[in-house]
């Protein structure tokens, strides 16, 4: 392309970094104001008493020596990880299950993973999950079965050891947009992957352990990342269906930050607590990614 | 031969459709509980389907509990859904155009920081925030739901980012040439093309927002600004075991996200797994 002489300002106009920081511009300024600053803000809170409408006073590290000998956040951080530990690797499979059942090339593929889809349309919805408090709910239809298969007293809510599994399966039960890029990653593995193991007399067991699974690892990385910090951060279905009961069997971590903050006023202690939940994640995050080297297989 | 493989056929399609059936039970359950008189929704003589179809559970339902009826929550709702998605979709496309084709100091830094924020979980930054927006005397309206979409959001940048490399980039050379500068590609060239992967952000961020709960509740706890999540959990709490009307609400709050969906079903599931992660 020939260069033109253009003047100062039209040349500065179209200067590639002014072209880049004003498209940016938008997600620039949102993290600083919305990401950034309120980082900053919180660290600097954690070190002090709190309360909104009284200035804050400084407290060094009395929040954190607090929150070790607090037995409501240690229960919580029990009950979370029993939660993501559970429940992750449950969404996954299933996800991974469903996404091989309809890779089937039939007319009806495109409407059955619709009709799969619907659940993590409206899964996440304040509607769904009062439905599903009254769906497994003492006299709902759920525990109605099993009570017809003789259990006798069987109640999900009322006991601290069942409760949390309507709130596992509700969150599995949205495995809709995992199920999509697994399927995409299905879709990519080269047929003749396949064939060649066939005619080497392997079995669909060991074609799924030593084809399927090795060249979807980027994938299984990717959703099982993406589905452990939103498990760890898990909300609104226990606050709804559970309210964090029976006796804080449920009380996730998301919740007592909530409740602490804006219950019981201590936004100091809050923001404490998210910032060991921030780096507990972050430890998490950081030793899969390292050690996903010994277990993600790429092609190139 | 020809038979068996009619036989598995069968088999597979009934399968899938029997498990389909079951994983949408619970939509069925409470479609056909939003017309159940209270007695025949819990229990364990329950019937599947209601024996005097209760039409009135709708209009028991849509009067609320309090002063405002459903109407306001559903305007409400409508109007921080279709102002954030709006947002959304603008402001990620506008980044994800920057990010993906402009090549400025300083853009690897932004892409990771990028990446960062969006595997960071919003409930860590749930106190500072609402002390920002406190501070700013902004509780109790729209803005802190609104405003920050149109701030990008990071996992539809991320998505959009991915459709925009798939694009030649021979097409901005060949516009350069015609005369168009980078702000003219992006508008003439760029966000046409964009087309799945908008409709995808649309339909994804729309339902996003739509449901969301924590926003709402931090935000709008005035009754006249609630949304419709909200307002359901508030209307469930005060009804005690009137099931019916609670369940003719949440039917209808499901709707407009039942109606998107159905309507651009086709293009979200190209758009997610075109934008998606490749190996």
């Amino acid at each position: 392309m020939q260069k033109t002489h253009k003047s100062g300002l039209r040349s500065l106009i179209h200067n590639d970094n002014t072209v880049g920081y004003v498209f940016t511009a938008p997600f620039i300024i949102g993290f600083l104001c919305f990401t950034l600053i309120p980082m900053f803000l919180s660290l600097y809170y954690s070190f002090c008493e709190y309360k909104i409408g009284s200035p804050a006073e400084w407290i060094g590290f009395k929040n954190y020596l607090d929150l070790f000998q607090d037995s409501k956040f240690s229960n919580s951080l029990v009950v979370t990880f029993q939660y993501v530990i559970v429940g992750v690797p449950m969404k996954l499979v299933f996800a991974l299950l469903i996404a091989m059942l309809l890779t089937k090339p039939t007319q009806a593929q495109g409407f059955y993973r619709a009709v799969y889809y619907i659940p993590s349309l409206i899964g996440g919805s304040v509607a769904v999950a009062l439905v599903w408090k009254q769906l497994f709910g003492s006299r709902g239809p759920i525990v109605t079965l099993i009570k017809a298969m003789g259990v006798r007293g069987f109640n999900f809510f009322g006991n601290s050891s069942w409760a949390f599994i309507p709130l596992v399966l509700c969150n599995a039960w949205q495995f809709g947009s995992s199920m999509l890029i697994f399927a995409s990653g299905l879709k990519q593995i080269p047929k003749d992957y396949y064939e060649a193991a066939e005619i080497d007399g392997a079995g669909s067991i060991s074609r799924f352990f030593r084809i399927t699974l090795p060249c979807l690892s980027p994938i299984i990385l990717f959703n099982l990342i993406m589905q452990l910090i939103s498990g760890f951060m898990t909300f609104t279905q226990a606050q709804i269906i559970t309210q964090g009961g029976p006796n804080y069997a449920t009380h996730y971590i998301a919740l007592d930050i909530y409740q602490n903050g804006f219950s019981f006023f201590r936004m100091g202690y809050a923001c404490a607590e998210s910032w060991i939940m921030l780096l507990i994640m972050a430890g998490i995050t950081g030793i899969i990614f390292k050690s996903s080297s010994y277990w993600t297989f790429y092609e190139n | 031969m020809r038979t068996r493989r009619i036989m598995k056929d069968t088999i597979y399609h009934l399968f899938v459709i029997a498990f389909g059936l079951l994983m949408i039970y619970p939509v069925i359950w409470m479609i056909l509980g939003s017309f159940k008189m209270k007695s025949e929704i819990l229990g364990s003589k329950a019937p599947f389907l209601p024996s005097v179809w209760q039409f009135s559970n709708y209009p028991d339902g849509w009067v609320g509990a309090g002063m405002y009826t459903f109407a306001t929550f559903f305007k409400n709702s409508f109007i921080v859904s279709i102002l954030g998605t709006f947002g959304t979709v603008l402001s990620s496309a506008m980044v994800a155009y920057g990010l993906a084709r402009i090549k400025f100091k300083g853009r690897q830094m932004w892409f990771t920081l990028m990446i960062m924020t969006m595997l960071l979980p919003g409930q860590v930054l749930m106190i500072p925030q609402y002390i920002i927006w406190n501070n700013l005397n902004l509780v109790g309206t729209f803005i802190p739901l609104v405003l920050p979409k149109f701030l990008g959001w990071p996992f539809f940048i991320y998505m959009m980012m991915q459709f925009i490399r798939g694009l030649p980039k021979e097409l901005d050379e060949a516009a350069m040439i015609d005369g168009c500068n980078k702000y003219s590609i992006f508008v003439q060239i760029i966000l046409p093309l964009l087309g799945p992967s908008i409709i995808t952000t649309i339909v994804i961020s729309f339902y996003w927002i739509w449901d969301d709960y924590m926003g709402p509740l931090l935000y709008l706890s005035k009754p006249s600004l609630q949304t419709v999540s909200l307002a359901i959990k508030g209307f469930a709490d005060s009804q005690g075991t009137n099931f019916g009307p609670m369940f003719a609400m949440s039917t209808l709050s499901l709707i407009p996200v039942f109606l998107l969906f159905l309507f651009f079903n086709r293009y979200l599931m190209d758009g997610v797994t075109a934008g998606s992660v490749k190996g």
